[in-house]
């Protein structure tokens, strides 16, 4: 195989990889606050890609041309909007259910999901059918040999890296990260040095459901089209790639978005039978890893108490 | 005359059998909207009634201490419906899918219920009954009740490779694996042209000892009845027998262990219990009834696809086991023939169906987590309750 097809892969393998470390961060940043896995964070993601689409119908349609302004509304109302759903999920579905069994907190949110994917299919209008994405971002692309640079992938790659860099700096540099990384520590030892233990978990779910939504409108722009039902593979795929990092731990959720998407790639690439199986082989995979290393390949530090 | 503690009355759950019997009969035959809707209105206020007055409490206590006595009455019950009914093709395709779903719910709820085992692939394991029923009877002899069983075997025996992965994961871990193994069923049977692909497969009827079961039956010149009531039959013995089985387990020194795996592994493993052994058990039982029940909905079905056997259909099939109160059978048949029945006869209904369920399972998740009818405590001398 040469050069310029490896190249391509690569891209949109890199691609792939971000979409699911954003994903996968989501998961990571609730369970090291709540101890809880959010099944409807893929569903969440779907639902800021289809806000943005409604943001662009809606700015079009009130005459709004340009492209650039049409991005940022549309980036900027879907976080803001999806984040507000993330923390109206913290309030009144995951922090109400706090003691009650993992099962329940688990169904409720694959409810939740479900509701959300099935809200959309029934009530967007045409929801039911694919829809189209537009492409905003420039389209002129470099050719070397066999791999064609597309812009805007470009853009999109800095992007997402962008978000990822934004979230280590604010866990990392702010009072609230000192915050969110305190009471993922020790909740009760954070709500006795006089943190705000429900807000802090507001708070939380609302930054990884806004770059959920993030998330989604990449997926847009770069396929040029969503469906309501695009939730449920995404969410699965960016929950075990948080598994493979060691739930709690971000940086091992972006190693884990990245290593699954290399696999996804280089089953597409290696594998003799057709691509429609890429999927199978990724769910395979995760079978496998959650066989062999069931808490993840940076295993989550527990102790049983007996 | 026997000196036992005074037996309850059976008249007030016989009452409420009959009740419930007429309720669901004229439910089935109503076919206006507004009807149905008033009927269900009636039913809610009748029920809502009864539970202030006290009734409900007492019948349940009378069916608690005599369960025979409602077994009984749930199988003549489903008679009288049927018989009722003989001729309508497609009420009583309702109620054989009833039938079928409680089957399948029994085996999740071995699973879910007893042993806290998760699986969210039970519309999977349902998909492998089927397509070992439509590949059996298109490729080869064998009778078709050993088609049923070969279902379950087949369930049982691809559940089997997801043994290590469920057992050595605990909670949402492993909810992720037969979620990703669910998946993974419906991308492969949409992908792969031996198994028919997104177009899916056609399914022989069943006939045992040359009885089609696909032909309408008639008696004389006068009476005739509709095929679906063979299947009614079959799906009644096999309910019979799954729910009989089940109670025995339950009840049995299995069913203790089970319980003990569930609410406290570790615990349990100090008293020399063997944690893993039960898992097992209740997994591979588990889908095994599962898989009966799909190998059955497929031979009446005569045709599936893999839109069957999607993430949520394994959803509802879980919502009918959280609804009907996790661990109690009788619970699950109650759920199911509300959850079937219903959206299928309002067809307001029929294409919000997904999102009620999604938002009714969320309700009592939030307000009554233990669902219509709670699992009782266990009773270790017989007739005696705790007061």
């Amino acid at each position: 195989m040469d050069v310029g097809l490896v190249g391509q892969h690569l891209m949109n393998g890199l691609m792939l990889g971000m979409m699911y470390a954003l994903v996968a961060v989501g998961f990571t940043l609730f369970f090291g606050v709540m101890d809880i896995i959010n099944f409807a964070h893929g569903d969440v993601l779907m639902v800021g890609a289809f806000v943005g689409l409604a943001t662009y119908l809606g700015l079009t349609f009130v005459g709004i041309e340009n492209p650039w302004v049409l991005l940022l509304a549309m980036i900027a109302f879907a976080t803001c909007t999806v984040a507000a759903l993330g923390a109206l999920i913290a309030r009144f579905l995951v922090l109400p259910l706090k003691n009650a069994p993992p099962l329940n907190t688990l169904l409720i949110t694959l409810m939740l999901g479900t509701a959300l994917h099935e809200g959309v299919r029934l009530f967007y209008p045409r929801g039911a059918n694919p829809q189209h994405f537009p492409s905003l971002l420039p389209s002129t692309d470099y050719a070397f040999g066999n791999f064609t640079l597309r812009v805007d992938s470009v853009m999109l790659l800095v992007a997402g890296m962008a978000a990822i860099v934004g979230l280590h700096l604010l866990i990392n540099r702010t009072k609230l990260g000192l915050a969110i990384r305190a009471v993922a520590q020790d909740e009760d030892t954070a709500k006795t040095m006089g943190i705000n233990f429900t807000l802090i978990v507001l708070v939380t779910f609302a930054i990884g459901s806004a770059l959920a939504a993030f998330a989604g409108i990449l997926h847009g722009l770069y396929y040029s089209e969503i469906n309501f039902a695009m939730g449920l593979l995404l969410g699965v795929i960016g929950f075990s790639a948080a598994i493979v990092g060691g739930l709690g731990n971000i940086y091992g959720a972006i190693i884990g978005g990245f290593l699954f998407a290399g696999l996804q790639t280089i089953s597409v690439v290696a594998l003799p039978f057709a691509s429609a199986y890429k999927d199978v082989f990724a769910f395979g995979v995760v079978i496998l890893i959650m066989a062999w290393r069931p808490t993840g390949l940076i295993r989550e530090k527990v102790s049983e108490r007996v | 005359m026997d000196n036992s503690p005074a037996r309850a009355p059976l008249f007030p759950a016989i009452a409420a059998a009959v009740a419930a019997v007429v309720f669901v009969i004229l439910l089935l035959k109503v076919e206006s909207q507004a009807g149905i809707a008033a009927l269900l209105a009636a039913g809610a206020v009748a029920l809502m009634a009864a539970a202030h007055f006290g009734m409900t409490a007492r019948i349940g206590h009378v069916f608690a201490e005599r369960d025979h006595v409602l077994n009984l009455m749930m199988v003549i019950g489903v008679v009288a419906v049927t018989g009722f009914f003989h001729e309508d093709h497609f009420v009583l395709l309702l109620v054989a899918t009833v039938i079928i779903y409680v089957i399948a719910c029994l085996g999740l709820n071995l699973q879910f219920g007893y042993s806290g085992v998760l699986n969210f692939a039970g519309a999977a394991f349902f998909g492998i009954g089927c397509y070992t029923a439509a590949v059996l009877t298109a490729h080869t002899a064998i009778p078709h009740l050993i088609v049923l069983v070969a279902g379950g075997i087949m369930a049982a025996a691809i559940g089997s490779l997801l043994l290590l992965p469920v057992l050595r994961t605990s909670s949402h871990y492993s909810a992720v694996v037969t979620i990703a193994f669910g998946l993974l069923f419906k991308i492969f049977l949409e992908v792969n042209d031996a198994l028919g692909g997104p177009q899916g497969l056609r399914v022989e009827g069943m006939s045992v000892l040359g009885w089609n079961f696909n032909d309408n039956i008639e008696i004389g010149d006068t009476f005739e009845a509709s095929f679906y009531v063979n299947y009614i039959v079959i799906g009644l013995i096999v309910l019979v027998l799954a729910f009989a089985f089940v109670r025995r387990v339950e009840r049995s020194w299995i069913g203790l262990n089970l319980d003990a795996v569930r609410l406290d592994e570790t615990a349990g493993a100090c008293f020399g219990l063997n944690g893993i052994r039960w898992k097992i058990t209740a997994f591979t039982l588990g889908n095994f009834l599962i898989g009966i029940a799909g190998a059955l909905f497929a031979m009446m079905l005569g045709f599936i696809a893999p839109t069957n056997f999607t993430f949520g259909d394994s959803l509802i099939l879980v919502s009918i086991v959280l609804l009907g109160g996790i661990g109690n059978p009788w619970g699950l048949a109650v759920a199911t023939t509300i959850l079937i029945i219903i959206p299928e006869k309002l067809q307001v209904i029929q294409e919000y169906r997904f999102l009620i369920f999604a938002a009714i399972v969320i309700l009592i998740l939030l307000y009554r987590p233990q669902g219509i009818l709670p699992r009782p405590l266990r009773t270790y001398i017989p007739g005696w309750r705790p007061k």
